[in-house]
């Protein structure tokens, strides 16, 4: 048999090293760290956290440790006879039943009056946003002013955000560890959450003020990994600002190649599930409305920074950088050889698209 | 009425491959059983090596996202259908009747049945993999990505037609094992003499007899929007797809009691075999059980916290999941008291269920974090679940699996497991159990949602996926050197005896491997730990029971048959043909009714025998 005096060791080590993982493991400082609550929802929601966290701690500290003094103190010794048959002590398991269950109780305070908190905002202004998922992209519309757009979404600085959430096809989830826990999508029902962001930046752990990142946190489909979302939040006038633009109509290209871009953008066919603004006959619902994407600052849904390469690589292959994605398999480009993309008509598209700011 | 117009008989002594196949003996049946599931384990663990190997780093592309989502979809249904419930009917089946003092089970037909149908519809689950595609939307297959408009291809087909065979074997098994420890008890053996893990085992199957039903009619639901165009999950014909998770998680949540209570009754058996000393709070435990397998009705909407039924609904599920930690957490303390003032052996059985202690107080513990709605709205669908399932299923079920394996194998085939490599096995799968999952809490507090296939960089979550990767590793060593142990001891085993660990149950007082027909003489039983008491009454070196006394050939046995075989072959090519040909699943259903008549009208023993 393995040494005893190893064996004794060996659960003290790893319960050692537990704690010490723990400590490391708990990080704020990554952009979906459900530790780094940057407002009031996520913020009661890791308080909860942390004081079962807490509590679970000592449990877990108490019994496993009683656990561990047990085996040593009673194990089998040479000459051990038969030890007392003890059958029960009932006192004993009253005592054990009832207080966890008055403990229990106390907790269901907090806890039930943190369910009610977060299930609808509270009372006074706020901004209302819709978000429709997609397989496998977001569709967000402002009730209140209008504005249209997908995949990113702005929110004044500590202002109340309801968010009415549906989906177009299966379950998604919408999800900003960050700012809230989740809210399924569920075809054929509304459902809702809110959040409330108190800091501009998404990240304090950098320099520039960041992002906060989404994710779709219930499977629904080959790209489900793909489905992701960004949150900005902005200052009350940088919100009027990114409104006002979103609601203008698509910006008229300028340069040679954006121009031909604009032509090809029709002519390929991408108006069957594109929508811009101003261009006529683009009206498309299948995709996300692209009338601003150049100003954004992802694309397909999140998962690639907005900029000319990793434009060129999506229009090129999008299968490959999304694999399951719709686009790929519905696109008149990737299913017609005759409306196939060239480089170089790739290269006026990419041009166009960066001019939708 | 003779068999089959006499043309094959009723198998008398049979040997070799026939043998097995015409078995009606408990005792093979729950080999067969646990020698399936075993291998039916480790495809679920390599389809879970292969999961991590793609998640062992950033952005690696080792198998496409269609694959991955069969592989974490198929891990599941591995694991809980294929693996952990046959596993605890090995155990059911091989020691249920040993421990009550009893012959066989109330219906040692309908038992071989119950082990050929699983095997069927485990045959039929896992088709998918040659026959165009497995299942490949998660173990709780959420509706409507189960519909035919989101998920063309065989895969859902497989998975409602195999799940629903499995049922079959599952609620027929429950029924035969209520019956017998209701009915089949030795003289003296009243409900409360009973082993914990006989009391386990008939609440469990309550449990199985109760649940199966529901996700039955939630699968021939999904079969027929899939087959026949209905809409029952259908959202543009006005269904509500919540439909489905009710119908899946009314099941689901008595389903891991069922993956749960056999294991905490092997547990109780083997802490006091170990610690010399009754178990503590026999009362406790027992109640402990039973309530448990009815608050386990309550919560099931725990696992929809997220899906928007408001608040009123999520407190409410709150505070019953809260609560079911109450008899949960007694069993835990009374297993304590149990080991207090005992005098504690570690041979590997103890070792297995000092482990499943552990492990389930982490798991139960994290169980009771997801029960607060409000913070399971930021764990829901993370790896922090992932982490808790592995931790009461692993930790939990798994480990007291490896615990009755090391305790019951010798009284199975006579021989012990090699003890050196049984504590080399236990101390590799204990720290890669934990090297594995323990991370996946960190995972799940950081945002690393589930099942996705990759993640990014920058995420942060790379350190700890390549950790749980290794940890894997570790335990899959931890495996193999089981298997090792396994096939060495079945060789060169230490010749085990009838009681090879002091045992306190009935089982431990009948030879190693025990006679077909277990007892000569059912014993007459005085108390609880039935067997303890004997040999204490009896004193040191005194000759327990009468057994030798008996001339077996005086004790009737049932004669093997092949009926169940052939009604269980009928159902399962009914499963299959259902997905291809409407007349041969008539035929499958023609053999199945034929295979049931020839069992009921077979004589009960073959007319060679002379009785």
């Amino acid at each position: 048999m393995i040494g005893k005096h190893r064996a004794k060791l060996l659960p003290a080590v790893l319960l050692f090293l537990m704690g010490v993982a723990l400590v490391v493991g708990c990080t704020p400082s990554h952009p979906m760290s459900t530790f780094d609550a940057r407002g009031p929802v996520a913020q009661v929601q890791l308080d909860l956290f942390v004081t079962l966290f807490w509590i679970v701690a000592v449990v877990f500290v108490i019994v496993e440790g009683f656990l561990l003094y047990t085996l040593i103190r009673f194990r089998r010794k040479p000459g051990d006879g038969i030890p007392k048959q003890t059958h029960g002590n009932n006192k004993l398991e009253i005592a054990l039943t009832i207080i966890p269950s008055i403990l229990l109780l106390i907790l269901a305070v907090p806890t039930i009056s943190a369910q009610f908190y977060i299930a609808d905002p509270p009372e006074g202004e706020r901004l209302d946003i819709q978000v429709v998922a997609h397989q496998w992209w977001w569709q967000a519309t402002y009730p209140e002013s209008g504005v249209v757009t997908a995949n990113e979404l702005h929110v004044p600085i500590g202002m109340p955000v309801k968010v009415e959430l549906q989906s177009n096809d299966v379950l998604h989830s919408f999800w900003i560890p960050k700012l809230a826990g989740k809210m399924d999508m569920v075809p054929g029902k509304t459902t809702h959450m809110w959040f409330q962001a108190d800091h501009l930046d998404g990240d304090p752990q950098t320099s520039e003020r960041d992002a906060y990142y989404g994710q779709c946190a219930e499977f629904c489909g080959q790209s489900h990994s793909w489905m992701r979302f960004k949150v900005f939040v902005d200052t009350a006038e940088e919100f009027e600002a990114w409104q006002e633009n979103q609601l203008a109509d698509s910006v008229v290209p300028t340069g040679q190649e954006a121009k031909a871009g604009a032509t090809l953008f029709v002519g390929k066919g991408c108006i069957a599930c594109h929508t811009i603004s101003g261009v006529p006959g683009a009206v498309g619902v299948r995709g996300p409305d692209l009338t601003h994407v150049g100003g954004r600052s992802t694309l397909a849904a999140g998962i690639l920074a907005m900029n000319e390469s990793n434009l060129k690589d999506w229009l090129e292959d999008p299968e490959e950088v999304k694999p399951g994605n719709i686009m790929s398999r519905e696109a008149a480009v990737y299913t017609n050889a005759e409306f196939a993309l060239t480089g170089d008509e790739t290269n006026k598209l990419v041009a166009y698209l960066q001019e939708l700011k | 009425m003779a068999t089959v117009a006499g043309i094959v008989p009723r198998p008398v002594h049979p040997t070799g491959v026939w043998a097995w196949l015409t078995t009606i003996d408990h005792k093979r049946i729950g080999v067969l059983y646990g020698v399936t599931s075993f291998l039916f384990f480790l495809l679920g663990g390599l389809e879970a090596l292969i999961m991590r190997w793609q998640l062992m780093r950033p952005e690696q592309a080792v198998v496409s996202p269609e694959v991955f989502s069969q592989l974490f979809t198929m891990h599941a249904l591995t694991m809980i259908f294929l693996g952990v419930m046959p596993l605890s009917a090995a155990f059911f089946n091989l020691v249920v009747p040993l421990m009550i003092g009893a012959r066989d089970v109330a219906f040692p037909r309908l038992n071989a049945f119950s082990y050929w149908v699983f095997l069927f519809g485990a045959l039929l689950l896992q088709s998918g993999w040659f026959l165009g595609g497995s299942p490949n939307a998660g173990w709780f297959a959420y509706a409507p990505l189960t519909e035919s408009s989101f998920n063309a291809g065989d895969g859902m087909n497989f998975y409602a037609l195999g799940l629903g065979v499995l049922g079959v074997s599952s609620v027929a098994a429950a029924l035969n094992f209520i019956v017998t420890i209701i009915n089949m008890r030795s003289p003296g053996m009243t409900l409360m003499r009973l082993p914990v893990f006989i009391w386990m085992t008939l609440v469990t199957s309550f449990l199985l007899i109760t649940a199966f039903p529901v996700i039955t009619a939630g699968l021939i639901e999904l079969y027929f929007d899939r087959e026949f165009g209905m809409n029952f999950f259908n959202v543009a014909a006005g269904a509500d797809v919540l439909l489905w998770q009710h119908l899946f998680w009314v099941f689901g949540h008595p389903e891991v009691y069922i993956l749960i209570l056999p294991a905490m009754g092997i547990v109780s058996e083997i802490i006091p075999t170990f610690s010399r000393k009754p178990l503590f709070g026999y009362h406790v435990i027992v109640l402990s059980g039973i309530i448990i397998g009815f608050m386990g009705w309550a919560v099931w909407s725990h696992h929809m916290f997220t899906v928007g039924l408001g608040p009123v609904a999520n407190s409410v599920f709150t505070i019953t999941t809260m609560f079911i930690a109450v008899p949960t957490g007694i069993k835990i303390f009374n297993w304590m008291g149990t080991l207090w003032g005992g005098s504690i052996s570690f041979k590997t059985p103890m070792l297995f269920a000092l482990g499943f202690i552990a492990m389930f107080i982490i798991g139960g513990l994290s169980g009771i974090m997801h029960s607060i709605s409000p913070s399971d709205a930021q764990q829901q669908d993370t790896y922090f679940i992932v982490a808790h399932i592995h931790y009461v299923l692993f930790g939990g079920s798994i480990f007291a699996v490896f615990a009755g394996i090391y305790y019951w194998f010798p009284k199975a085939s006579g021989r012990l497991l090699n003890e050196r490599i049984g504590q080399i096995n236990f101390w590799l799968v204990f720290i890669g159990m934990n090297l594995t999952f323990f991370p996946m809490h960190f995972l799940g507090m950081d945002g690393m949602p589930r099942r996705q296939v990759t993640y990014e960089t920058n995420m942060g979550w790379d350190l700890w996926n390549m950790v749980a990767t290794m940890g894997a590793l570790v335990l899959a060593a931890g495996i193999i050197s089981f298997v090792h142990n396994f096939f060495w001891s079945l060789r060169k085993g230490e010749i085990a005896g009838d009681d090879p660990w002091d045992g306190r149950t009935l089982e431990w007082s009948i030879s190693s491997p025990p006679p077909e027909y277990n007892f000569a003489v059912i014993p007459t039983v005085n108390g609880r730990d039935a067997f303890w008491d004997i040999k204490m009454a009896a004193g040191e070196g005194q000759a327990v029971g009468e057994q030798s006394d008996v001339d077996p050939s005086s004790i009737h046995m049932p004669s093997p048959s092949y009926w169940p075989l052939v009604a269980a072959f009928g159902l399962g090519m009914a499963g299959y043909m259902l997905m291809y040909s409407y007349i041969g699943a008539a035929i499958g259903v023609v053999i199945t009714i034929a295979g049931i008549a020839g069992w009921s009208m077979e004589p009960a023993t073959a007319p060679s025998e002379e009785h």
